[in-house]
């Protein structure tokens, strides 16, 4: 719904109405009470303690992932959410930084530069990249810029894989660059100040001190003449510049910076992997960044850091079944709350759908005994759910596989109903979304990752266009 | 009224695009202290001026001269630091800042502050920032009490249209300018929102102290502001003077009205 033209009650009257309304408004209004500082000290503690509540290798390594990711975005933030840049070839500087960082801590050109010296290194070389490839800002805008920068994304990778046998002039033998496909293996681990950061869990306090560090001079930066500037002309460029902004030197400064996060970022990577490859740097990784930021809200640095644990974090809980069955109903359950108003008849719609249930396990049963005598896959929610999903003993992937198609077809219907049509269409539809998940879905934890992650983001944004944390924007009418 | 170097001087400026001349050979000047309108029917290169002025587009020959110097070739960021601002007859604001945050995004140019002394909120950064709020604060209550207090905080965008109208002249006034230039500042206001409008551009320059070049179409306007008038059509200059000589120039008639209407009037 377009904005512009509201006047100034109208809004107001949204905003209030929208913020004392719901069972959460108490939790979100003490949260506001609380500030910034406060909430930062505490996300840090929380953070801060997680390694010793954990002596899960596995669990430290995905909180290095999910910092990893949280500072990519908050880099990626600058560019675009900031800036208005639509920056594709972010993942280059990534990718830049952590083999700027093998060239000079590894033995593959037996260059060991301590690290103290190595990673202002990586970020000045990053900056620099930045700013030479924020050149072309100054005259593409939007989908162009977009699709010039994807370019540099792609011919980074390419540039990884072929650079490992260089011929040079004054060289008898090839140089190698890149080590190609293979990459670079045997990097050194990184050591600061006299402390060495072997492990995992070393890093991560690393990755905390520099996260936390990031964030308060981000959020320092957006409200100071650069981040207003920043701002200004992502709101329009014109007459930001009319208004004393040098529009294209801010442009750059946000490249180079965005660069050089995501250069220190590469570094750290590099380090924790011992190993840079170019298949870690590939688009795949640049969607996963933006969704992250998208998904937290552009523009919010706290959004940023939300998105990435939501994007880092989700799929690795959803890699073991039992998981992801409690987050897929958890996840149904959720989206009924939000959809379904008031709650005289969520009530009605869940009665429903448990009692629908329960009446076509009978049903399956009396008309087609082997309908039933499947098994769901086990875990705790299976006692329940045997007897309220039917899984049919045999070609379950067939019967799965028309589910699903059905249960497609049956969302769109969805979406063109309203009223009481829309609920009595509802209520078979969530039946058919358990039996898809019962039948086919479970069976197969990688699809299912994607599918449902996916479904999270469709969700997600219909519900939110402007992300977790974001602030809901209005197009500029030009 | 003019002294004997005027604040800005345009001197034979010409502009075409692609064959079409939309500026020949003007020549404009405006003393310090002095409202100057410009007048003139659609397409008479009123707009195409202001965009001259600011460095939008150059002169394809001519000269600009702003305080005796030539800002002809500078980029519109070092212009408007010079001091000349404007408004948008369509208008421009950030509308995803706040109402407060229009004003200090204008005062970008003569601040100093680096990113990272803002970022590692050295004092001086502190002290910077204390000033340019207290001036956003300072611009906004010049139109009284509609755009302060809750208004402040509130995005562009929940402003009313005259609401909006006034945030750009605030925003132009936030980048400390000695030349403001305003265009069409009265356009799709209502009669009471115009009469103030009238009354605001006489205060801009009692109390802010700035020059003002103005295009307007309402004639109760340019009447109630002028010091002189300057009549535009076809980008070429067809009458300046007092709003009673131009008023009734048979020239400036012609334009607006054609040239039958024009002979049978005089």
């Amino acid at each position: 719904m377009p904005r512009i033209g509201t006047d100034e009650w109208v809004s107001e009257q949204e905003l209030r109405t929208e913020y004392y309304r719901g069972l959460t408004a108490p939790a979100r209004r003490a949260f506001d009470r609380v500030g910034p500082g406060p909430r930062f000290f505490a996300f840090l503690a929380i953070c801060a303690l997680f390694p010793f509540l954990t002596d899960s290798a596995f669990l430290i390594r995905v909180g290095v992932n999910v910092m990893l990711f949280a500072l990519l975005a908050l880099g990626l933030n600058i560019v675009v959410g900031w800036a208005g840049l639509l920056d594709l070839g972010y993942v280059a500087f990534y990718g830049f930084g952590a083999y700027m960082y093998a060239w000079i801590s590894s033995a593959h050109f037996d260059v060991h530069l301590p690290t103290e010296l190595a990673i202002p290194i990586v970020v000045a070389a990053s900056a620099c990249l930045g700013l030479l490839l924020g050149l072309p800002s100054w005259r593409l805008v939007g989908d162009y810029l977009a699709i010039t920068t994807l370019f540099f994304a792609q011919i980074f990778v390419e540039l990884a894989l072929n650079l490992d046998r260089v011929n040079l002039p004054w060289r008898d033998e090839p140089l190698d660059l890149t080590g190609g496909p293979n990459g670079i293996p045997g990097i050194d681990r990184m050591s600061l100040f006299g402390i060495q950061l072997d492990d995992v869990r070393d890093y991560y306090f690393l990755l905390l001190i520099l996260l936390a560090l990031i964030v308060v001079g981000l959020f320092y930066l957006n409200d100071s003449r650069t981040g207003r500037g920043w701002r200004a002309s992502r709101e329009d460029p014109l007459a930001a510049e009319l208004m004393t902004t040098p529009v294209n030197r801010l442009k750059l400064l946000a490249f180079a910076m965005g660069a050089a996060i995501a250069g220190l970022t590469g570094s750290i990577f590099a380090a924790v992997q011992t190993g840079v490859f170019p298949q870690n740097f590939e688009v795949t990784l640049l969607i996963m960044i933006y969704a992250a930021l998208i998904l937290g809200g552009a523009g919010s640095i706290s959004g940023a850091v939300l998105g990435a644990i939501v994007v880092a974090a989700v799929p690795e809980i959803l890699r073991t079944p039992e998981n992801a069955r409690w987050l897929f109903y958890c996840a149904l359950v959720l989206a009924l709350l939000v959809a379904v108003r008031p709650w005289t008849r969520l009530a009605v719609v869940a009665g429903a759908v448990v009692g629908f249930g329960f009446v076509v396990h009978a049903l399956v049963g009396w008309l087609w005994p082997a309908g039933v005598e499947g098994e769901t896959s086990g875990g705790t929610l299976a006692g329940v759910l045997d007897s309220w999903v039917f899984v049919p003993a045999e070609s379950q992937d067939t019967v799965g596989n028309v589910a699903f198609v059905l249960l497609v077809a049956a969302v769109l219907w969805l979406t063109t109903l309203r009223g009481n049509a829309r609920i009595a269409v509802l209520v078979p539809t969530i039946y058919l979304a358990a039996f898809v998940w019962e039948n086919r879905l479970v069976e197969q934890p990688s699809v299912t990752r994607q599918l449902l992650f996916g479904a999270i983001l469709v969700a997600m944004m219909t519900t939110r266009p402007q992300g977790l944390l974001g602030t809901p924007r209005v197009e500029n009418p030009i | 009224m003019s002294s004997e170097r005027p604040l800005l001087e345009l001197r034979g400026v010409s502009k075409s695009f692609g064959g079409l001349a939309v500026m020949t050979r003007l020549d404009l000047h405006v003393g310090e202290g002095e409202i100057v309108s410009v007048i003139g029917p659609n397409g008479a290169g009123k707009t195409t001026l202001f965009n001259l002025v600011t460095g939008i587009y150059a002169p394809d020959s001519g000269e600009i001269l702003f305080d005796g110097k030539t800002i002809v070739g500078l980029e519109p960021h070092r212009i408007a630091q010079l001091g000349i601002a404007r408004t948008f007859q369509t208008l421009r604001l950030f509308l995803n800042m706040t109402v407060k945050e229009n004003v200090k995004a204008a005062t970008y140019g003569h601040t100093k502050a680096r990113w990272w002394q803002s970022a590692l909120r050295t004092p001086a950064a502190r002290r910077e920032e204390r000033e340019v709020e207290a001036l956003a604060e300072e611009r906004l209550a010049f139109f009284g009490k509609r755009l302060v207090g809750y208004r402040m905080d509130q995005p562009a965008y929940s402003l009313s249209y005259a609401n909006r109208r006034r945030l750009e002249i605030a925003r132009a006034t936030g980048t400390m300018p000695r030349l403001l230039l305003l265009d069409e500042p009265a356009a799709g206001m209502n009669p009471v929102e115009t009469h103030e409008i009238t009354e605001l551009i006489g205060r801009l320059r009692e109390e802010g102290g700035y020059t003002i070049l103005v295009i307007e179409h309402d004639m109760h306007v340019v009447e109630g502001i002028s010091d002189r008038v300057v009549a535009l059509d076809h980008g070429e200059k067809i009458a300046e003077g007092s709003f009673d000589q131009v008023a009734t120039d048979p020239r400036v008639v012609e334009a607006y009205l054609g040239a039958q209407a024009a002979s049978e009037g005089a």
